[in-house]
């Protein structure tokens, strides 16, 4: 396997991460590695991976045309080049714009390309019922920590019921 | 100097006043110093702020203070407009940890809201319109998740956020598009980088997809043997499984860092005890000294005061210093600029008052 900066050298240093029992991985040789701080051992122990990014976004699929940038956001203008330059998109609907040469970029950023986090607060009951969960289990975390196990007990059902009405209402995230 | 309950009311008071991360309060602080969590955010409106204009920016700076302002968690905060502010004083809040190197050249119309003691702060027009920003004492991960969640909470109450059901919150960098969560800790591990065992720990964190930087964020070199460990991704998991692999494995660095440090006193007790005092000594008495040299013999001293040797200052002192000995900090405390010569003389001075103010015996 080669290097994912140079494209050169063999890959010898491997981030792995492992999610839903998928593995994405970061192939890097010792040479770029050493340039971008990978190693635990040299001077720079900082590894920014938006350093990577530009180098990455490369690699991304499309079409011929699609690689040489000429896919442009209609809101913002921004060139699919220009974010190639960057590493930084223009507005919020250049996601749209760009999003099949995203989709595997993200992937190989993340791992992953869909969101399982918190959303904004009016985007539905089932949103209103996701955060209420949420924080349930934050408090539930919390009094476990305090080894109050009757709270957690109570704790636990509001949860189980709240997330009973998610899967029967169907308008919230699992 | 202003009581510690009432909010600050401008720019020298909130600097004459330690940050609370650094009093050394909370859950295993004698190793953690600080548990952060960063949100990023982006109004829906208006285009990202290094393709924004002038006025659009402005909006943002009102429209977002405005709406942090009326929310509970900043009640009594302060508004910074970077413009307002001198390089010197920007740069006091880069130090503190208030706003990124890239907000701190206050070039565009940029600001930060901070609430009192620093429990919250809202950097405005960084890369993102917002970054949200929970900092605790210690290790509480988990509480400063839950100030920082009701603080987007609150914001989102009146502002739009760019947000997509695919993808979640989405940035300006894909980086940090999904969550927009930073999750991290300030962890000190002297005992396993003196036991040479770092290396191993370190290769083992980027392994779990967790990422590993030095005091001062992105692109800093690890000084005092400090370690900030962050979450990497932002997709694919939700905040509170980000925070809970953080937490996990900072529990494990911990329970290494402990074993080492027992190991290492019991074999070695009287070297690391003159080890301790040595650091001590040169902070105590030094005449001129380098602001990394101060950071990495408070390492040393810390190590001490967490193995609880007698007559040691506590660790509330060691953490301050390491901010109050930065440049800015130490020109600000003098009141006027000095040349690196004279800020190593001054430094040294400051240190040597702190030290005896905090020695046993003595109200500091």
């Amino acid at each position: 396997m080669l290097c994912q900066i140079c494209g050169k050298n063999p890959a010898s240093v491997h981030f792995t991460e492992i999610h839903d029992n998928k593995m994405s991985e970061i192939h890097v040789c010792e040479r770029c590695a050493e340039e971008k701080g990978l190693h635990a051992t040299s001077k720079k122990q900082q590894f920014d991976i938006a350093d990577l990014l530009v180098k990455m976004v490369d690699d991304s699929t499309g079409t011929e045309e699609e690689r040489v940038g000429h896919v442009q956001c209609p809101r913002c203008g921004l060139l699919y080049s220009g974010f190639k330059e960057t590493g930084r998109l223009g507005c919020a609907d250049c996601y749209t714009a760009f999003q099949f040469q995203l989709r595997p970029l993200l992937r190989r950023i993340h791992g992953d390309t869909r969101h399982r986090g918190k959303r904004p607060v009016g985007e539905g009951d089932g949103a209103t019922r996701f955060r209420q969960i949420q924080r349930l289990h934050d408090e539930l975390q919390r009094v476990v920590e305090r080894e109050e196990f009757e709270r957690a007990a109570v704790l636990r059902d509001e949860i189980r019921q709240l997330e009973d009405e998610t899967r029967t209402g169907g308008e919230g995230k699992p | 100097m202003s009581g510690p309950d009432r909010p600050p009311a401008d720019f020298d008071e909130l600097v004459a006043r330690p940050a609370r991360w650094l009093s050394a309060e909370g859950p295993h602080a004698d190793l953690v110093l600080s548990s952060r969590i960063r949100l990023a955010r982006n109004l829906r409106s208006v285009p990202f702020t290094h393709r924004a204009h002038e006025e659009q920016l402005q909006g943002v700076l009102m429209s977002v203070s405005g709406a942090a302002q009326r929310g509970p968690g900043f009640a009594g905060s302060l508004l910074l407009r970077m413009a307002e502010l001198s390089p010197l004083d920007r740069q006091v809040l880069v130090e503190r940890h208030l706003v990124s190197h890239e907000l701190g050249d206050g070039a565009r119309p940029r600001g930060i809201v901070v609430s009192p003691e620093e429990r919250l702060s809202l950097m405005i027009n960084e890369e993102d319109h917002l970054r949200l920003q929970a900092i605790a004492p210690g290790f509480q991960l988990t509480d400063a998740w839950a100030s920082a969640d009701a603080a987007d909470d609150d914001l989102d109450q009146s502002l739009d956020f760019a947000f997509s059901e695919e993808i979640g919150y989405l940035t300006a960098c894909p980086t940090n598009a999904g969550t927009g969560l930073r999750a991290s800790v300030l962890i000190h591990l002297p005992a396993l980088v003196l036991l040479d065992e770092i290396s191993r720990v370190l290769k083992s964190i980027t392994h779990v997809g967790l990422n590993v930087r030095g005091l001062y964020g992105e692109h800093s070199d690890v000084m005092g043997n400090l370690f900030q460990i962050s979450n990497q991704t932002t997709l694919g998991r939700s905040e509170r499984d980000s925070i809970e692999i953080l937490e996990r494995v900072t529990r494990q660095i911990i329970e290494t860092e402990e074993q080492a440090r027992e190991r290492m006193m019991r074999d070695a007790r009287v070297q690391i005890e003159d080890k301790v005092w040595r650091a001590y000594g040169t902070l105590r008495h030094c005449r001129t000294i380098h602001s990394r040299e101060v950071i990495n013999l408070c390492s040393a001293v810390r190590l001490g005061a967490a193995l609880q040797l007698p007559g040691l200052c506590p660790l509330h002192v060691i953490n301050e210093l390491l901010v109050l000995t930065q440049p800015a900090h130490l020109q600000r405390a003098y009141g006027g600029e000095l040349s690196p010569a004279e800020r190593n003389v001054y430094r040294a001075q400051l240190v040597r008052e702190r030290l005896v103010a905090a020695e046993p015996g003595r109200s500091a």
